[in-house]
């Protein structure tokens, strides 16, 4: 492209729909919390978010009827906005989940029978903790949550969606901030919540930081932002291949850290515990789907070519983080702390399965993907995450949430329903077979193993193996401890949060019976176009 | 369709018919106990009332079926005895195929008869056994899970959905053996046993990880037919894996530590379970791969070594014990290992090993039912030391205990007699060393079993203040009579060697070999050890006092007896500290790592005291610096590669 003159890109209004009618919810929120009287904000900020969300995901499915093949049929898909925005069969797909979590989360966030009337998040996050100024905000609701979390949804779409690095960065940014937001509004527990959302802001910052100058870099390798001219440059091997490495590196740190991998992993923890529950449920969700998307479309679209590179530093990534996750799990003494540890494992088990990339010749006819694959077990990790973190919010105490696991000792005699659908979700991360998570282990496993990385998937399985100790002993926990005097109670939820469980348990209890349609449906998204 | 093997002799491909007529009720046989424990598990305390009853109708019918199945598959041709029924396509892309397949041959019919018929007694007898406990309806909610798994285990086409009846049965057994919860020993049981079976589970499911990227698939079918088209060093892996699966389900040297410790369950538990149908599964699976060991002999061998190490182990094991229940539960381990010999023997023993493991669940069930019902009688006293002299008390349960006894020490003429002898003749033919442990083992089991049998029924009493031993109800005395009458006649199995001919079309036909000496005089030979071990029992525990306590003032050779060989030991040596040690470190370095790697130096200079500062964790900073050192050591590692 001449660079002096400047062309204007061309926008296909159709293929785009989900996002500018997320992005238009959003922006359309902002004006409601100026206009709106504040006694009618909370329904409407709901039903708005809710009919966006809908429609969204009409669009997407709309969209995903609509891809025409390219090229030599593997992928299906059109390049939009200048070839900034790859609208392909896996970025639809991820929209779609992106979108089933995020109602979900407009559900949690809309629940207001646990707290007695209000919200989960803070009346007056400004005010300071403790102050007189909190306890005249104790009956009110920070509406605003709902169009932050739909600007996180847009950016969550566009980010495995970006063509060029630019585009990337922005999504990335357009997802972060909003949530780094919402994880400082928790109504209970406020300094805590303001902690996770500072580490996770300065963090998020620093690792951003890491992205842009792998940009620059990588920039300074290839002449380009695109990810097609990336992939050219890297073929052609003519830049300077220390500055293409350097570049990649740090590329892989800003994405890693969204993910939560080891040695990126410390702040997870933290904020999946300091956060409003239901913004953790969506986040760990919505932000691991995006982020996968966008190490996908990176390493396979932009560096796939160069996998011998990449490859042994993800070989070990992969490895620690499994390995770190599980083992520290185990010294958890914290429902929330555990499922985020839980969650690092499961990324180190997705990352094993981006280890299963080769190419279509080397792949038999039929055989999975590694990127169906990891689409699946997105599918099934996201629908057992934020099940299990709605039910976290059912057990309370008069002090909120009790997360501490001495108060779960005998949940399973009190409100045997709640902690057999927990133990379910459980089972699932642990791989048990007959449900999701076992079938989402085993297609990474085996895309992994027939792509020669049977190292990272013995210490995959070891690691699964140890995770099964402690998803059990909290099993054990619930059904054969005797509850005590300081054990919490199951409160009833509103339809909005059973809902949400009920949707997450069955999808669980489907994919792990059934799982062929979600498997065909991953397989049918194609490959990335390039 | 059969293969040929190295050895001369076939090895059958299984090829099974589509399911027909009454065939298509075969998922019933699985579904009925299923739905039991579903309806007693959501229906709560609405069925405390009923709930025994319907979980022993479900086992009850499931065993009707099996026998129905059983009968009309007798009456069909050798070449049509196997019948495939697929319920549903589990995991369907491309090449990429799992269903969920049943087949139904002549091993599983035999498996389906005993879990359902050994099932359905164990349940009756539970009813009069877990009557005063409050969570009897739950007790039978989970033996009806576990009546569910372990039929889908036996009834797999596939090893996938093998391995969710090996998980399924393994939560089965992890839930009833911690089922008094109350007791700290049968939670640590529960877990050790789950631990312990996790190992092996890794075994399992590497195995079927490779078989599935070497072949392509896991159906018994496809899998049978092409192994022979695989490498040995494959085929070694595979079987070796497979091995290590069993020897965590079936308790073999070096995965036998939770067997004892799971006594801690209710005693037909232990009955069921733990004897004569779960810890079975291992020489099952041995059996069903037969396909893949016919082939690789040197996996064949490890499975002879262990073996024949367990079934001294086990023995040695229940030389030492005074509680009845652990006694039994070395007993176990050794028959198991028994059945291991003649599975790794191939083509020669699988027929054997199947036979063993029948009348094996017949008379250690039955001999367990009559410890629970000397534990019933006795106040829940597990000791032997305090029992004594109960023939007179309990009649029926000595005697029906008494067939049992006779059984295992192989009595001429009972069932014990018959397949033990053929395992130790064939072991001799085949692998002498490993006959003569195994003739040596017989040796010991008589002596041990005598001990028992004299320690709890003659000698003197020596009950606790207190005690009234008494008779239990007929509700638990008949399935001991049921029992003792199976134990006493099982040898009819091999009348013609009927077993032989209606294994072959899954194992195989041996070629006949001759043992050097004529087989009368190894059979002789087998009864003479035997009563060596029971005259030794006799001249040193019949002849003497018992002493209420034991004695401390023993040998090592005993001490070490009593501490069942050091396996614990070994475990916690070999496995259970490195483990601990790893995860301190892991913690350190999460805690401390990155701050102590960064600031070292400065606290260096602080002085010593500052390295050993405690730095309390969350600082914003420290997770900054781990994610700079995280950075660095990416970048340098693709540094390093790129250079």
């Amino acid at each position: 492209m001449d660079s002096t003159t400047f062309v204007k890109p061309t926008l296909d209004y159709f293929h785009l729909w989900p996002i500018l009618v997320v992005l238009g919810v959003a922006a359309l929120g902002v004006v409601v919390e100026a206009f709106v009287p504040r006694a009618r904000r909370f329904a409407t900020q709901t039903v708005l978010a809710l009919a966006g969300l809908v429609a969204a995901l009409v669009g997407t499915v709309l969209v995903g009827l609509d891809l025409t093949e390219v090229g030599d049929g593997a992928a299906r898909g059109l390049l939009t906005a200048g070839g900034t925005l790859v609208i392909d069969g896996p970025a639809v797909f991820l929209w779609g989940l992106v979108l089933i979590f995020a109602v979900g989360g407009v559900l949690l966030f809309a629940e207001r029978r646990l707290e007695g009337g209000v919200s989960a998040f803070a009346g007056q996050a400004a005010a300071l903790p403790g102050t007189e100024a909190e306890r005249q905000a104790q009956g009110l609701d920070h509406t605003e949550v709902y169009p932050l979390m739909m600007f996180a949804v847009a950016g969550m779409m566009i980010f495995p969606t970006a063509g060029d690095l630019l585009t990337m960065f922005v999504a990335l940014e357009v997802l972060s901030l909003p949530l780094y937001l919402l994880c400082g509004l928790a109504r209970r527990r406020r300094l805590l919540s303001q902690e996770a959302a500072m580490k996770y802001f300065l963090l998020g910052a620093f690792s951003s930081g890491f992205f842009l100058y792998g940009v620059a870099l990588v920039y300074g390798f290839a002449g380009s932002m695109d990810l097609a001219a990336i992939d050219q440059a890297v073929r052609a091997d003519t830049g300077n291949h220390t500055l293409l490495a350097i570049g990649m590196g740090l590329l892989a740190v800003g994405l890693l850290f969204k993910v939560g991998a080891v040695p990126f992993q410390s702040w997870t923890p933290d904020v999946y515990q300091g956060a409003p529950t239901a913004v953790t449920a969506f986040m760990a969700a919505g932000t691991k789907i995006a982020a996968f998307g966008a190490i996908l479309r990176l390493f396979y679209v932009g560096f796939g070519s160069d996998r011998w590179t990449w490859q042994p530093m993800l070989w070990v990534v992969a490895i620690l983080t499994m390995v770190v996750g599980a083992v520290l799990a185990i010294s958890q003494s914290d429902v929330k702390r555990m499922l985020a540890y839980s969650s690092i494992a499961h990324t180190g088990f997705l990352l094993t399965g981006v280890l299963g990339v080769q190419t279509s010749a080397e792949l038999a006819d039929g055989q999975v993907t590694s990127l169906q694959a990891i689409l699946f077990y997105l599918t099934t990790y996201g629908f057992s995450m934020v099940a299990a973190f709605a039910i976290v919010t059912l057990v309370r105490d008069s002090g909120g949430e009790a997360t501490a696991f001495d108060r779960w000792a005998g949940l399973g005699r009190r409100s045997p329903w709640v902690a057999g659908a927990f133990a379910f979700l459980l089972l699932s991360m642990a791989g048990i077979p007959l449900t999701g998570g076992f079938v989402g282990k085993w297609a990474v496993f085996t895309v992994a193993f027939s792509a020669g990385a049977w190292p990272v998937v013995l210490v995959a399985i070891f690691s699964s193996v140890v995770a099964i100790y402690f998803y059990v002993r909290h099993i054990r926990l619930m059904f054969f401890t005797a509850p005590t005097a300081d054990s919490a109670a199951v409160v009833a939820p509103s339809l909005l949060t059973s809902a949400t469980i009920a949707v997450g348990v069955l999808a669980t209890v489907l994919l792990g019976i059934v799982p062929g349609p979600v498997l065909d449906l991953a397989g049918h998204a194609g490959e990335f176009i390039r | 369709m059969y293969l040929m093997s190295e050895g001369g002799h076939t090895i059958p491909v299984v090829a099974p018919l589509e399911a027909e007529g009454a065939y298509t009720l075969l998922w019933l046989v699985v579904a009925l106990p299923l739905l039991g424990a579903a309806v007693l598990l959501v229906g709560g305390r609405r069925t405390d009332r009923w709930g025994h009853l319907l979980g022993t109708a479900t086992a009850l019918a499931s065993f009707v079926l099996s026998v129905v199945l059983f009968v009309d598959l007798l009456g069909r041709e050798e070449s049509e005895r196997q019948v495939a029924q697929r319920l549903w396509e589990w995991m369907e892309v491309g090449g990429f195929s799992v269903g969920m397949d049943l087949l139904y041959d002549p091993l599983s019919a035999l498996f389906l008869l005993l879990i359902t018929g050994v099932g359905t007694l164990i349940h009756v007898y539970s009813i009069g056994y877990m009557e005063h406990d409050p969570r009897r309806r739950r007790f039978f909610a989970y033996l009806n899970l576990f009546v569910a798994a372990m039929l889908t285990l036996v009834l797999a086409e596939n090893y996938v959905v093998l391995f969710l009846g090996w998980e399924g049965v393994g939560l089965a057994s992890y839930l009833l053996i911690g089922f008094w919860q109350h007791k700290p020993s049968a939670a640590a049981a529960a877990k050790k046993a789950f631990v312990i079976n996790r190992v092996g589970d890794i075994g399992l499911s590497l195995a079927i990880a490779l078989m599935f990227v070497t072949f392509g698939t896991t159906s018994f079918t496809q899998v049978s037919e092409l192994t022979s088209g695989a490498g040995e060093g494959t085929l070694t892996a595979l079987g070796l894996l497979l091995l290590l699966g069993a020897c965590g389900k079936s308790a073999q040297v070096p995965l036998q530590a939770w067997l004892l410790d799971a006594m801690e369950g209710p005693t037909p538990v232990s009955a069921l379970i733990h004897a004569a149908t779960m810890v079975t599964a291992g020489v099952y699976l041995v059996v069903r791969s037969n396909f893949v060991y016919e082939l690789a002999p040197h996996a064949q061998t490890v499975v002879v070594v262990v073996a024949t190490v367990t079934l001294l182990w086990g023995a040695v094991i229940g030389c030492a014990r005074d509680d009845i229940k652990k006694v039994l539960a070395g007993s176990t381990m050794s028959q198991i290992g028994y059945m291991m010999l003649a599975a790794g023997l191939g083509v020669y023993g699988y027929a054997f090993a199947i036979f063993h493991l029948i009348t094996h669940g017949f008379f250690k069930a039955n001999m367990f039912l009559g410890a629970g019902s000397v534990m019933h009688g006795m106040a829940d006293d597990v000791d032997m030391r305090r029992y004594g002299a109960l023939r007179k008390a309990m009649p029926v349960t000595f005697l029906t205990f008494a067939m049992g006894y006779l059984a295992i020490i192989g009595f001429p003429l009972f069932s014990g007699f018959w397949s033990k002898d053929k395992i130790i003749e064939t072991a001799l033919v085949e692998s002498p060393v490993a006959g003569v442990c195994a003739l040596v083992g017989a040796g010991v089991t008589g002596f041990y079993m005598t001990r028992l049998m004299l320690m709890t029924f003659f000698t003197d009493k020596r009950w606790k203040e207190g005690v009234h031993p008494h008779e239990s109800p007929s509700v638990m005395t008949v399935p001991l009579i049921v029992l003792a009458a199976l134990s006493v006649l099982g040898g009819i199995l091999l009348l013609g060697d009927w077993i032989v001919g209606w294994l072959a079309p899954v194992v195989g036909e041996a070629p006949h070999h001759e043992p050097p000496v004529p087989v009368i005089v190894l059979t002789v030979l087998t009864v003479a050890v035997v009563a060596v071990g029971v005259a030794a029992a006799w001249f040193l525990v019949g002849r003497r006092e018992v002493a209420r306590t034991a004695p401390q003032d023993v040998s090592f050779a005993v001490r070490a007896a009593r501490a069942d060989l050091y396996g614990d030991a070994i475990n916690d040596a070999v496995v259970v500290r490195p483990g601990r040690r790893l995860v301190t470190l892991l913690l350190g370095v999460d805690h401390r790592g990155a701050d102590g790697l960064f600031t070292g130096g400065g606290s260096a200079v602080a002085g010593v005291g500052g390295l050993l500062r405690r730095v309390q964790n969350g600082f914003v900073r420290s997770y900054a610096l781990s994610v700079l050192a995280g950075a660095l050591i990416v970048v340098i590692a693709l540094m390093v590669v790129n250079s």
